[in-house]
């Protein structure tokens, strides 16, 4: 089980009234003639926990890959509590932690060289670093695991290692995608219950992108994604509304059937 | 962005190579042995042929061993400089470059950062390297293994840069073999590395215009220079050259708005 560590200093809760902690305006992004999305937006309210949800091919990696400027999106906006990520990549990018679909960690060193590396490629001072990852770690408890290596970590320790690395310059945002693909139903159970936890405590925005719906909760915010299209957004109860469905499974099934209109 | 933030950032990039590096044994004992395989066989069976007259920097009849050390050691910056690269398409590939890129410092500065981490490395390789050449009996002057380090970091840069560029060409880990045969093998040979370019200008004219114009033989010279405490003003200026040009297109070719992922998709849309 998780140790409950408080942090060494207080939260930076970001003000209720202030611009989103992400606004995608208008987004669209083609490879060559392939519309990978198409005019989609949405916003994530700071400190708010919203799921991002959508068939494999929906369009969630790319729309992860323009957020967290892999490549820069050529029409739309994004912004990052206001900050648009074109304009000001860097103040936007300080903002927000990541934890990538495919497992980043460097297998054959320590979880605490990982947690460094990453301190210093956002400009942290090693011993800022060191604080920021003991906390960390002892957050999800791991603390006694920090010089192992990573190799010897399960598959469910190291995403949650991969959390506690995108935490640690403090970020107000933490974008996940496909978090628990391929962890075992007890490692899901822990992490979503950690990230949900990191969210009403510490006021941290969370975009989760899925494709297992009962990963959502009733008052959770949901953004359906299909076919590059925004299909459905607001919260669980309004899109069930909308779509005259009684659970979020039928009103998911019903906003991504149809296809894509040539 | 404070100049600690980019220093911090720098700092931790070369540490996470050099541990990277300290890891994989083997990876340190092949790039070691390579040079040294040539060093201790190819050397000793071509001293009979290969007669080597006084060229500059030297200033004696040397031995072919002596001759072909600079060449080796720049040898071991382009294996380290492709090795780099190759290693950029794969962690493109696994997804640890994403970690890289989505540090809030400009891009240009962490593909530098790579580069220099990339070049420390190999200069780690060059100095054992070196160590060794001079059990052998290969001993330029003492001061020279000191002349040598700026030149070794430009060729370095410079090879690297080149190798970064070639990564953001090769779409998948597959296709670099292919890149390995048609960009070292041709470079190393069609240089002064093994032999000089008079030798070459003998056997063949063209060949020897191509290997002048090779960026891997003014490297080669530049390093030969330094290391005799001598100054090729024409290597200097060709490796700076083409430092500024490959690093140049690198960049452009990693911008997140020019780039090829832009155009291709990132590594999880390509699969």
């Amino acid at each position: 089980m998780y140790e409950a560590a408080m942090p060494a200093d207080p939260p930076s809760i970001p003000a209720i009234h202030g611009p989103p902690a992400l606004a995608v305006e208008e987004l669209s992004h083609s490879f060559g003639k392939r519309v990978a999305l198409d005019h989609v937006s949405f916003a994530v309210p700071p400190g708010g926990f919203t799921m991002l949800l959508g068939l494999n091919g929906a369009g969630k990696t790319t729309l992860f890959s323009l957020i967290t400027r892999l490549y820069s999106n050529r029409t739309g906006a994004i912004r990052i509590f206001g900050f648009d990520l074109r304009r000001q990549p860097t103040r936007a990018l300080e903002r927000i932690g990541v934890v990538f679909q495919q497992p980043t960690l460097d297998l054959d060193l320590t979880v605490r060289q990982n947690l460094r590396y990453h301190g210093g490629l956002h400009g942290m001072a090693p011993s800022d670093c060191e604080a920021r990852a003991r906390e960390e770690l002892a957050r999800i408890g791991l603390a006694e695991r920090a010089d192992d290596k990573v190799r010897a970590l399960s598959g469910g320790q190291r995403r949650r290692v991969e959390i506690a690395r995108a935490l640690l310059h403090r970020p107000n945002l933490l974008l996940l995608d496909e978090p628990t693909v391929g962890l075992d139903t007890e490692s899901r159970r822990q992490i979503l219950g950690h990230v949900r936890a990191l969210c009403r405590e510490q006021g941290l925005a969370v975009l989760w992108a899925t494709h297992l719906l009962d990963e959502a909760r009733d008052e959770d915010s949901v953004v359906i994604l299909h076919q590059g299209r925004l299909r459905a957004s607001g919260s669980v109860r309004a899109v069930c509304a909308e779509s005259g469905s009684a659970t979020l499974p039928i009103a998911f099934a019903a906003s991504t059937t149809g296809e894509r209109r040539p | 962005m404070s100049a600690a933030t980019y220093w911090c950032c720098l700092r931790s990039i070369i540490v996470r190579e050099g541990l990277r590096f300290l890891h994989q044994r083997e990876r340190f004992f092949a790039a070691l042995v390579r040079p040294l395989v040539w060093l201790a066989i190819f050397a000793v069976g071509f001293r009979a042929v290969l007669g080597v007259s006084i060229i500059p920097p030297y200033e004696t009849y040397i031995l072919y061993d002596e001759y072909v050390v600079p060449g080796l050691v720049a040898m071991i910056q382009l294996f380290n400089g492709m090795q780099n690269s190759l290693s950029m398409v794969y962690d493109r590939e696994m997804g640890s470059m994403r970690t890289l890129l989505v540090s809030p410092l400009p891009r240009w500065y962490l593909l530098v950062a790579k580069l220099l981490a990339g070049v420390a490395v190999s200069i780690a390789q060059v100095y054992v390297f070196l160590g060794i050449a001079w059990l052998w009996g290969v001993e330029p002057p003492p001061l020279g293994y000191l002349a040598a380090l700026p030149a070794l970091l430009l060729s370095g840069l410079m090879l690297g840069a080149l190798g970064l560029l070639l990564s953001s060409f090769v779409k998948q880990l597959e296709n670099f073999a292919g890149v390995m045969n048609f960009v070292i093998f041709p470079m190393l040979f069609a240089s002064s590395a093994l032999y000089p370019l008079w030798r070459i200008r003998e056997g063949s004219p063209t060949l020897y215009q191509i290997a002048a114009w090779n960026p891997f033989t003014q490297a080669v010279e530049l390093i030969r220079f330094s290391l005799y405490l001598r100054v090729d003003v024409t290597a200097l200026l060709w490796v700076t050259g083409c430092l500024v040009l490959f690093l140049g297109a690198a960049v452009l070719a990693y911008d997140p708005g020019r780039g090829f992922w832009a155009r291709r998709g990132g590594p999880a849309e390509q699969a």
